[in-house]
């Protein structure tokens, strides 16, 4: 009970945070980022997923509707929620009998990075592909796509540092 | 049938998530489409109520630099008004003249100049008398077009949108082209159809042409800040800077032409 409350409060004060500020930073100008998909990385594994995949799209969803975007990162946080499996073996080796036990905080710092980097960069790039909806601004979609992928990868860094210096 | 089934049931989450993954592209293309029948957006009581929340906020860091503009422009009209009086020569403006278009106050509570398709949200709806394709502007010129409203708040296109077209002419010729955004630079919005006998040079101001039921003419664009290259070309496109710092935006008007269904009756009376 104790981890539902928590994951609805994570999910509430995620999408928020994103509405009411991470979109508005602009920093240099034009970067924002899209700290959100933390959700995603959070999420416990468990063998059954049609809850987590409708959270994901539904998390999209709402961010979709405060930016006034249609339905893109509903799409990409999707996207990446379906896939996170397959970056969990590739990065973690787990197997679906130690899905319960996994926690992220315990797994070495480096693997962290490439699977949080990984999703991130996945996501940025549906995200701004979708948002520019044509070939032609691939440069555009790139260079967004990078540098919104740093500033969200620090963030959730940073946002994970405080948070477990505090429970400790 | 026995395979049918075990078909599903292997690819049972694929199936969810690309189900899923349909919902959401169509919510994209219902999105990009002006005369949509519904579409799920900011325009909702909901995000409404917290967007006016978090702006009320905001609005009282601005306050100084907003009261700066709002006397800026009480002193431009005023100015108007008596030039208005001494072209008459009379003191009186009666209050019921006949107009055709009416100015109506609102506010911006969520902005965005970042996206290739930017929108903003007002806090006036339809109890406010705000429909449909309505022009807004502000004090400094040209913002958008109404495209969605609901009872207390409306969304607007904004001229950073690549959707949006908009019918403008050079204050000192009446060459007509159109408004259009490449997406690129939130200060730069470019001109494009003006005819090629046009003389235009940098620093031109440009304002709204009138030839639409939405904007009256005359309302402020920006300047030419760079002409094409090559002239010969068909590449006829002018940057145009804008007056307006699109990133910095707080109370704006909402225009109606009460003309509007009339010239449209009128217009798809034409058309059969």
């Amino acid at each position: 009970m104790n981890k539902t409350f928590y994951l609805l409060f994570l999910f509430v004060f995620l999408v928020l945070l994103q509405a009411v500020l991470l979109n508005n930073i602009a920093f240099l100008g034009h970067i924002n980022p899209y700290l959100y998909i933390a959700f995603v990385i959070l999420f416990p594994l468990k063998e059954k997923r049609y809850l987590f995949l409708f959270l994901a799209f539904l998390l999209g969803f709402c961010v979709d509707i405060f930016s006034d975007s249609g339905g893109i990162h509903a799409f990409a946080t999707l996207f990446i929620a379906y896939i996170r499996l397959f970056f969990i073996r590739l990065f973690f080796r787990k197997t679906t009998s130690e899905y319960v036990l996994f926690r992220i905080h315990q797994e070495p710092f480096g693997k962290v990075f490439n699977y949080v980097t990984s999703l991130v960069v996945i996501h940025h790039f549906l995200l701004f592909s979708l948002e520019h909806f044509s070939f032609s601004h691939i440069d555009m979609v790139l260079h967004n796509t990078f540098f919104s992928s740093i500033f969200t990868v620090s963030l959730y860094f940073m946002g994970t540092f405080i948070f477990r210096t505090k429970t400790t | 049938m026995q395979q049918f089934r075990f078909f599903i049931q292997k690819y049972n989450y694929f199936i969810f998530f690309l189900l899923l993954e349909f919902l959401a592209i169509i919510a994209t293309i219902n999105n990009h489409r002006f005369h949509k029948s519904k579409v799920v957006n900011s325009v909702n009581s909901l995000t409404g109520a917290i967007f006016t929340k978090t702006n009320s906020l905001a609005d009282f860091l601005s306050l100084q630099s907003q009261n700066e503009v709002l006397s800026t422009e009480n002193t431009r009209l005023k100015n108007n008004i008596e030039a208005l009086k001494a072209q008459k020569g009379d003191t009186n403006i009666p209050n019921n003249a006949a107009v055709t278009y009416v100015y109506a106050e609102a506010k911006v509570i969520k902005n965005s100049y970042l996206k290739p398709y930017n929108y903003l949200t007002l806090n006036k709806g339809t109890t406010h008398g705000i429909v449909k394709e309505m022009a807004v502007v502000n004090s400094k010129g040209l913002l958008g077009i109404t495209d969605d409203s609901s009872q207390k708040y409306s969304r607007v296109q904004s001229v950073l949108n690549r959707n949006s077209q908009i019918n403008v002419r050079l204050k000192n010729s009446f060459h007509y082209g159109s408004l259009s955004w490449d997406g690129k630079n939130y200060r730069i919005v470019q001109l494009t159809d003006i005819p090629r006998q046009a003389v235009i040079h940098v620093g031109d101001t440009v304002m709204t042409g009138g030839r639409s039921t939405i904007f009256p003419e005359g309302i402020l664009v920006g300047t030419v800040e760079k002409t094409p290259t090559n002239a010969n070309t068909t590449n006829t496109t002018f940057s145009i800077r804008l007056f307006n710092d699109m990133s910095n935006v707080g109370h704006v008007y909402v225009i109606t032409n009460l003309d509007a269904t009339e010239i449209k009756v009128l217009e798809n009376n034409n058309h059969e």
